[in-house]
């Protein structure tokens, strides 16, 4: 359902601002949503000022600043540092991106954090993911087989290997997902670009077998159809992906088998 | 953890209100408008036909009514939303084709969509006036 408003308990009421590291001289300012369900209170947005001269270059880096030396109860995800695990995954300046890899010098002016968009909200920047994973084990992420195993492994042609190049890399981040308007409208129902890339690289994979199976599984109004070609997924991925493009492929595919 | 931690309802994070408004983006927002516009373009039209087969005295009362200050302008936005949604359909065509996905093509494209669109309504009421 499209709602533009957020409800009540969601609406961003207020803020504090915390006081400024001593003795700093190169500032920055941050507006980071804060969320706990500790209390009573809506969301809110907190301003920190981070010591530009005492941190590293990326946003990652300033909230572990604020984390480790301003406000030990801020909560987000993170791990590898370097935009391969995918959990830093959070919206920053307006747009879905990795924490780690997003340099504050990308940024004009302070620095905004949010969650990823239209998720629920366990505490402040972690959102409640388990929608997202449920629907990429869904379009069943593994190589189907009918023919007898072979002795050794599965083998590709190089041709064949490549049509995986684009789709392989996807660490599941969830940021194109949650930058999709019709994934924020329906996500119950559509896929979203993560899921479908996903289940692209299976229906090109020349080892995969079941490629009849999973366009059925696809073919439906909402699961598929409800990409509108927004364009947000692939502007929106970390890794330079293209979702939007994927869901293209799929669709022209629906339409080939037809004819 | 409070007791009650687990149960409170979770809140929904920010989207429309945080997200950057990307040319792509509003451009798909523009194309849903337009689409929109154009039913009711569609009864003007409608209206307009049926004026005409009605006679000639309340054929001219309407056409009274869309030669207003007002009654043109409302055309000429309906122009613009009938050619921007055509320029989208064509797009949306080339898309459905599998072409046109590099991201800073596609931006470059929702840039040039609305410029696009207003030159061509301007052409066709420049047009339309030097044919009267």
């Amino acid at each position: 359902m499209v709602e533009l408003a957020l409800p009540k308990n969601s609406q961003i009421t207020g803020g504090k601002t915390w006081p400024k590291p001593e003795g700093a001289k190169n500032l920055r300012e941050f507006k980071v949503y804060r969320w706990s369900p500790d209390d009573d209170a809506n969301p809110r947005v907190d301003t920190y000022y981070v010591d530009m001269d005492d941190c590293g270059p990326m946003v990652l880096d300033a909230i572990i600043y604020i984390k480790n030396k301003i406000d030990p109860t801020l909560t987000f995800r993170r791990s590898c540092r370097e935009g391969i695990c995918g959990s830093c995954a959070m919206n920053i300046d307006g747009t879905n991106t990795l924490a780690c890899t997003k340099g504050m010098d990308e940024i004009d002016g302070a620095v905004k954090i949010y969650p990823l968009p239209h998720m629920p909200v366990v505490k402040d920047l972690v959102p409640d993911l388990n929608q997202f994973y449920a629907q990429h084990r869904s379009i069943e992420p593994w190589l189907q087989t009918t023919s007898p195993a072979p002795e050794t492994e599965w083998l590709q042609s190089h041709e064949d290997r490549q049509k995986l190049d684009g789709l392989y890399e996807c660490i599941l981040c969830a940021c194109c997902s949650t930058s999709c308007p019709s994934y924020w409208w329906n996500g119950d129902r559509y896929l979203g670009p993560a899921a479908l890339l996903q289940a692209y690289r299976w229906l090109i994979d020349s080892r995969d077998e079941a490629t009849g199976e999973r366009l059925d599984d696809l073919e439906d109004p909402f699961r598929l159809y409800r990409c509108h070609t927004i364009m947000n997924c692939a502007q929106a991925c970390p890794k330079g992906l293209n979702p939007a493009r994927a869901i293209a492929e799929i669709k022209k595919m629906m339409v080939e088998r037809r004819v | 953890m409070s007791k009650d931690a687990k149960t409170r309802a979770r809140p929904i994070s920010p989207h429309l209100q945080i997200y950057k408004p990307i040319p792509t983006m509003v451009m798909s927002i523009t194309h849903r408008i337009t689409g929109g516009a154009l039913y009711f373009g569609m009864l003007l039209v409608a209206w307009w036909l049926i004026a005409a087969a009605s006679g000639p005295d309340y054929f001219d009362w309407v056409n009274g009514i869309y030669g207003s200050f007002l009654g043109r302008l409302i055309l000429f936005g309906f122009t613009f939303a009938l050619i921007h949604h055509l320029l989208g359909g064509i797009k949306h065509l080339f898309w459905d084709m599998g072409h046109g996905f590099d991201k800073d093509f596609a931006t470059r494209v929702a840039r040039m969509q609305p410029i696009a669109s207003a030159v061509l309504t301007l052409a066709v009421w420049i047009i339309g006036y030097m044919a009267r």
